[in-house]
C-alpha cells in the first residue's frame, strides 16, 4: 500500500473513531455542566455534577428506578442462561431428526417481530390479573417471562457446544452421574466463557429494553430506567445537566460490563455467525 | 434381552433429551407461537375492552386508505432502502481497514467504533434529539464551520427529520455490524490474497473478486438482522421525533403502539397493522435469500 493511501486510511479510521466517541464524551462533559452552558455548547468540563445529581434525585426516585432495572435484568439473566443452555445443550448432545426439526422451528420465532407480540401478549397479561397472583399486567413477572427465552440464545448455545468434548461426558457417566448432573457439574463449569458472554447480552438486552416495559409498566414506583430517561427528554423545558447526569449513571452499568469482559461479547457476538 | 435394553436405553436417551429441551420449546411456543396465532384471529376482529366482535376482512380493507398507515409503511421503507446499505457498506469498509495487518491502534479503533452498539437505544435517542436540535451542537459546529447560514431544522422538517433518523441508527449499529465482518475475515486465508497480488489484482479487484464473495453469508445475515431491526424501528422515533413533524418518521411499530395504547385502542385493528411487518420480514428475507443463492 502506498504512504498516500495509508494516510487516508488513517483519516479515515480517526474521523470515524471520534464519531463514534464524541456523543460519550458530551454526555460526560455536559453532566458537570449548567443546563444553559450545555444548550450554548460548551465542550469544557464544569463544577455542576453534584448539584445536577441532587436535581435529578429530587426528581425522580433514582434509587427506586435502578433497584426495578437491576433486578429485572439479574433474574432475566440467571432465568435465560439456565434455559438457554439446558436447551443448546439437549439439541446438541442429545441430537435426533425430530430434535432438528423443533430447533428450526424454534429459530423461526427469531423473524417475529416484537411489534407484532405485544398487543396479544398485554391481553394475556391482563387475563391473568385478575385469576393469578404475581404475573398480571404491572409486576415484575410480565415484564421477565415473554423476554427471556430467546431463540438466539439457545443457537448460542448449541453452537458453542458443538465444541464441548464429549468424553468428558462419557467419563462422568462412569462415575455414575446422573444425566443432569453431568450438565450441572462437568458441562456448566467447562462452557464459563459461553456463560458470560451470554450473560452480558441478555443483561444489556433486559437492562436496556424499552417498549414491553413501557406496555407492560403502568405505576410511576415500578419503572425501569429506559422509561424515566425518555421521560425526561421529553420534557418542554429540559435541564440538560440533570438528563446528561441520568444518561451517564444508565450507562455506566452496561458500558461497565462491557470493558471487563470486552473479549467473551466480542468472541460471543462472532461466535454466532459461525 | 440385549437388543431390547439396548432400545430402552436409547429411548431414555431420548426422552433424557426432550426434557433438556422441553422448557425452552413450552416458552417460545407460549410467547412468540401463540400470541402469534392470537394476534391473527385478533386482526379480524374490532372494538375496545370486553366489545370485542368478528368483523371479516374490514381491518385489511381500511389498511388501503388509512393515510397514515401508509405514511408509517412508507417511511419504515424509505429508512431501509437507505439506511441498510449505507451501514452495511460502511461497517464492511471500516472492517477490511481494520484488517489490515500493519494497522497500529487497531484495538483502539475497533472499540471505539463498536462503542455505540453498548448504549441504550433510549438515551442515544435522547442525546441525539438535543445535538440535533435547532440550537444544538451539529447546528453550532456546522454554522462555526461557515458551512451553513442558517441553522437546519433536523427534527421539524420532515426531510431532514428522517436525515436525522437515520444518521441516528447508522452512528449506533455500523460497529455492531462490523464485529461480525471482522469475524468473517480474520476466516479468510491470507495466502489467497497473496496469490491475487502475484496475478497482478488492484486492491478493488481484490476486494470485488475474493472479500465480497467470502463475507456472502455474514452479508446475508447481517442484512436479514439489520432488515429485522429496521421494520421494528420504534425507540429512536419515539424519542427523537415523537414520529413527526407530521406523521413524517412515524414507523410501523410507533403506529402500532399508537393504535393500541395512545388512540382510542382498537387492538384488532394494530394486530392487523403488526401482521404487514411479519409479511414484510417473511418477503425481504426470502429475497434477500434468493438473491444470495442466485450470485454462488
Amino acid at each position: 500500500m502506498t504512504k498516500f493511501k495509508r494516510f487516508w486510511m488513517y483519516v479515515f479510521l480517526i474521523l470515524a473513531a471520534a464519531v463514534s466517541i464524541f456523543p460519550f464524551l458530551w454526555i460526560l462533559v455536559s453532566s458537570t455542566n449548567l443546563s444553559k452552558d450545555v444548550s450554548n455548547g460548551r465542550l469544557l468540563p464544569g463544577a455542576q455534577l453534584i448539584q445536577n445529581f441532587q436535581h435529578l434525585t429530587e426528581q425522580i426516585n433514582l434509587g427506586q428506578a435502578l433497584w426495578n432495572s437491576g433486578r429485572i435484568a439479574v433474574i432475566t439473566t440467571v432465568l435465560a442462561l439456565l434455559v438457554a443452555s439446558l436447551a443448546g445443550y439437549g439439541f446438541e448432545i442429545y441430537r435426533s431428526r425430530a430434535k432438528d426439526i423443533v430447533f428450526n422451528i424454534l429459530l423461526l420465532s427469531m423473524m417475529i417481530p416484537f411489534a407484532s407480540l405485544m398487543v396479544p401478549l398485554y391481553r394475556m397479561f391482563a387475563q391473568f390479573s385478575g385469576t393469578l397472583p404475581f404475573i398480571g399486567v404491572d409486576t415484575v413477572a410480565s415484564v421477565i417471562l415473554p423476554t427471556f427465552t430467546t431463540a438466539f440464545l439457545i443457537f448460542f448455545f448449541r453452537q458453542s457446544t458443538k465444541m464441548f468434548p464429549r468424553e468428558l461426558l462419557e467419563a462422568g457417566r462412569i462415575d455414575g452421574l446422573s444425566e443432569l448432573g453431568l450438565f450441572f457439574r462437568v458441562y456448566l463449569p467447562t462452557m464459563k466463557t459461553t456463560y458470560a458472554a451470554g450473560a452480558i447480552i441478555t443483561f444489556m438486552s433486559s437492562w436496556n429494553n424499552y417498549l414491553w416495559p413501557l406496555v407492560v409498566l403502568q405505576s410511576p414506583e415500578k419503572r425501569t430506567i429506559p422509561l424515566l430517561i425518555s421521560n425526561l427528554g421529553s420534557s418542554y423545558s429540559p435541564d440538560y445537566g440533570m438528563i446528561m447526569v441520568a444518561i451517564v449513571i444508565s450507562t455506566l452499568p452496561t458500558a461497565l460490563v462491557f470493558f471487563l469482559m470486552q473479549k467473551h461479547f466480542v468472541a460471543g457476538m462472532t461466535g454466532s455467525v459461525k | 434381552m440385549r437388543s431390547e435394553s439396548a432400545v430402552r436405553r436409547r429411548s431414555n436417551g431420548a426422552l433424557t433429551g426432550w426434557m433438556f429441551v422441553i422448557v425452552a420449546v413450552v416458552l417460545i411456543c407460549a410467547f412468540y407461537f401463540y400470541p402469534m396465532i392470537q394476534a391473527l384471529l385478533l386482526s379480524f376482529k374490532t372494538g375496545t375492552g370486553a366489545h370485542i366482535h368478528f368483523n371479516g376482512v374490514d381491518n385489511y380493507k381500511r389498511l388501503f386508505t388509512d393515510k397514515v398507515f401508509i405514511t408509517a409503511l412508507k417511511n419504515t421503507c424509505i429508512f431501509l432502502v437507505i439506511q441498510v446499505p449505507i451501514m452495511i457498506l460502511l461497517s464492511i469498509f471500516i472492517s477490511v481497514l481494520l484488517n489490515d495487518s500493519k494497522l497500529k491502534f487497531k484495538g483502539f479503533f475497533r472499540t471505539a467504533i463498536f462503542l455505540p452498539s453498548v448504549t441504550s437505544l433510549v438515551a442515544y435517542s435522547v442525546v441525539f434529539k438535543y445535538m440535533f436540535g435547532t440550537d444544538g451542537l451539529v447546528n453550532l459546529a456546522l454554522t462555526k464551520m461557515h458551512l451553513i447560514s442558517a441553522p437546519i431544522q433536523w427534527i421539524t422538517d420532515p426531510f431532514w427529520a428522517k436525515i436525522t433518523i437515520i444518521i441516528a441508527i447508522t452512528w449506533r449499529w455500523t460497529g455492531y455490524n462490523m464485529i461480525f465482518y471482522l469475524s468473517g475475515l480474520q476466516n479468510i486465508d491470507s495466502s489467497i490474497y497473496e496469490a491475487a497480488r502475484i496475478d497482478g489484482a488492484s486492491a478493488f479487484r481484490q476486494f470485488r473478486s475474493i472479500t465480497i464473495p467470502l463475507l456472502k453469508p455474514i452479508i446475508l445475515f447481517t442484512s436479514i438482522t439489520s432488515t429485522i431491526g429496521t421494520l421494528q424501528l420504534f425507540d429512536e422515533v419515539m424519542n427523537i421525533t415523537k414520529g413527526g413533524p407530521g406523521n413524517a418518521t412515524m414507523s410501523i411499530s410507533q403506529y402500532i403502539y399508537n393504535l393500541s395504547f395512545k388512540y382510542t385502542p382498537d387492538f384488532g385493528y394494530a394486530a392487523t397493522v403488526s401482521y404487514t411487518i411479519v409479511i414484510l420480514i417473511v418477503l425481504l428475507s426470502i429475497i434477500q435469500f434468493k438473491v444470495a443463492g442466485d450470485r454462488k
